[in-house]
């Protein structure tokens, strides 16, 4: 059987894809890609559909060697690149789909500036879906491989033999990280706050906090002041849902968020900013403005149209010989990585 | 449409929208929630996603490239319009619950702080229909209500690192059972030998919203047995239909 042999895992790397969808009314979350745009594109460079399974790689990247007779791979990172070792050394740079041979190793740098990167590989990965999904849920642990995140030794079968004859691909405009204020729609609880605390939320810096997972971040700024205390009837979560608990200090909800929450949320980031929210890394600064329900969804549809460009303007990636090991070889000796809470860092129990 | 201004519409980002039909735990709210669930999925409205309902509201997830809110929000006003609660059928889900000790951490604790004994306890617990409000927290996590007045009490003021899977728990008026292990703060009086949750079947959630619920005392033996049954895969769940 074919596969994907992780040699080191990286700090958290899971399978991800689009999302487990209609579960969420017996309580089981959406869970798939922090950055839904960046798992597109690596899956457009490698000719898969645009929810298929891939690589989330969180901050550390993973070394993996190749148990097949070829396999097509792509990363998606903001300044990361596939570094492969033995047999011929040379540095492959993210944005593009290259061909990886029997007993390659490669050691992906994931980006120094986004939590999350992301490898495809052509075909996909072949694992069972839960309920219709292949995402990892590591807390109800199911989804993905085994149903958490993967370890050293693990081989993760691929769906191809080999890869196909089709040549490669490359993103002549790579996207952009993003900056600027995160737009947030607000409410539905936006009543049950004072209105110094809506004035403050929107003037003021957050940074995100060094409780941040994959269900969400909590972030560090002015505590929000509400009216009639903390505790609301329990009612459902969207994606980018901003929750505020007993303490005042906002909670930014991401893929692995719970169905339902008993806190008042002042308001929702927008599905145009959902992306960039993911990328988001402890100790970055946001802001957020706010915007109206019609104004998010007109963005949307421009993000979308952005999304299908950049996409419609992948090129040959050509055969020139790439090494541009002195560009990365400032990247390959990750930051240290220190004070994270992996592990439930923003669950709200019952 | 109602009195006090519910039903509310109103949206959470630009992709979901919800439906409040009152800001309390109240039965008659989630019959109305439970109803406009229903009519919804039967009205299969392309670009709505999936429905959350909860104790108090509907979260309708769509997809904003198909639907603007508008025409969601549209879509739910008509069916509201429409909507009845009367004369649905029930299932009534009949769970054998251990209440050994070992199984019930804190049942000595519950009878010491509601002035009771454990059988008291015990047979209070059992002595109403619960109704399933919703499901959340986790996997196939029950919400069910609602408790008589004298069981009562606020949750652990620190919650257990490892609750056990399949726990019957309670916390001010709600009792659930908890489906996997979890960390939690709700109050262990039993045991059940079902899994409430178990991917793999065809509905990996045995309670719905709507459901209603009574716990039957199981000894000890029977327990094991049936807990057997369970994990070996051929556990069977003791269902009625009953008029609501």
């Amino acid at each position: 059987m074919t596969a994907l042999v992780l040699v080191q895992p990286g700090l958290h790397t899971t399978v991800q894809d689009a999302g487990r969808f209609g579960a969420q009314a017996f309580g089981v979350p959406v869970s798939g890609a922090l950055d839904p745009d960046q798992l597109r594109l690596a899956n457009a460079l490698v000719g898969n559909g645009a929810g298929e399974a891939a690589l989330e790689i969180l901050h550390v990247g993973p070394v993996l060697e190749v148990a097949a007779p070829s396999v097509r791979v792509a990363l998606a990172a903001f300044d990361g690149a596939l570094v492969l070792e033995a047999p011929e050394p040379r540095t492959v740079p993210a944005w593009r789909s290259v061909v990886l041979r029997q007993g390659e190793r490669v050691r992906v740098v994931a980006s120094r500036h986004c939590a999350c990167s992301y490898l495809a590989v052509e075909g996909g990965f072949d694992l069972a879906p839960v309920l219709g999904s292949r995402s990892t849920y590591t807390r109800g642990r199911f989804g993905g491989h085994q149903g958490r995140a993967l370890v050293a030794g693990d081989r993760l079968p691929l769906r191809r033999e080999r890869a196909s004859e089709r040549g490669d691909l490359r993103l002549p405009d790579p996207p952009a990280l993003g900056t600027g204020p995160l737009r947030v729609v607000l409410g539905p609880q936006d009543d049950r706050f004072e209105p110094d605390s809506i004035a403050a939320f929107f003037g003021a810096d957050y940074a995100v906090g060094a409780a941040a997972d994959r269900m969400g971040l909590r972030l560090d700024g002015p505590a929000l002041a509400l009216r009639g205390g903390h505790d609301i009837v329990s009612d459902g979560i969207a994606w980018g849902a901003i929750q505020v608990p007993g303490d005042g200090r906002p909670v930014l909800l991401l893929a692995d968020r719970q169905t339902t929450g008993g806190y008042p949320k002042i308001g929702a980031v927008c599905t145009a900013d959902l992306p960039r929210a993911g990328r988001l890394r402890p100790g970055d600064r946001i802001r957020f403005t706010a915007v109206s329900v019609e104004e998010a969804q007109a963005l949307r549809r421009a993000h979308e149209a952005g999304l299908r460009r950049l996409i419609a303007g992948a090129m040959p990636a050509g055969d020139r010989a790439i090494d541009l090991e002195a560009l990365y070889s400032s990247n390959l000796v990750s930051g240290a990585v220190s004070g994270f809470e992996w592990d439930d860092a923003v669950a709200v129990l019952e | 449409m109602n009195e006090c201004g519910w039903p509310r519409l109103l949206p959470q980002g630009d992709a979901a929208i919800v439906v409040e039909f009152g800001d309390r735990i109240d039965r008659e709210v989630s019959e109305r929630v439970t109803a406009l669930a229903d009519a919804m999925r039967g009205a299969a409205i392309p670009g709505v996603v999936e429905l959350v309902p909860t104790f108090r509201s509907l979260l309708v997830h769509y997809d904003p490239l198909v639907l603007g809110f508008p025409d969601v929000a549209g879509r739910a006003r008509e069916l509201l319009a429409a909507v009845r609660t009367v004369d649905r059928r029930l299932r009534l889900v009949r769970l054998p619950v251990c209440y050994d000790e070992d199984l019930a951490p804190d049942l000595a604790e519950v009878a010491r702080l509601t002035g009771m004994s454990p059988c008291e306890v015990v047979r209070l617990h059992g002595s109403v229909d619960y109704h399933v409000y919703m499901l959340g927290f986790l996997p196939g996590y029950p919400y069910m209500g609602d408790l008589p007045e004298p069981l009562r009490l606020p949750r652990l003021t620190t919650p257990r690192v490892r609750v056990p899977p399949r726990s019957v728990a309670i916390a001010n008026a709600m009792t659930a059972v908890y489906p996997l292990e979890s960390p939690g703060g709700w109050r262990l009086i039993g045991t059940v030998p079902v899994d409430l949750f178990a991917i793999g079947r065809e509905s990996p959630a045995l309670l719905g919203p709507g459901d209603r619920v009574r716990f039957e005392p199981a000894e000890r033996a029977a327990f094991e047995d049936l807990r057997a049954a369970w994990a070996a895969g051929d556990g069977t769940l003791d269902v009625e239909e009953v008029a609501a």
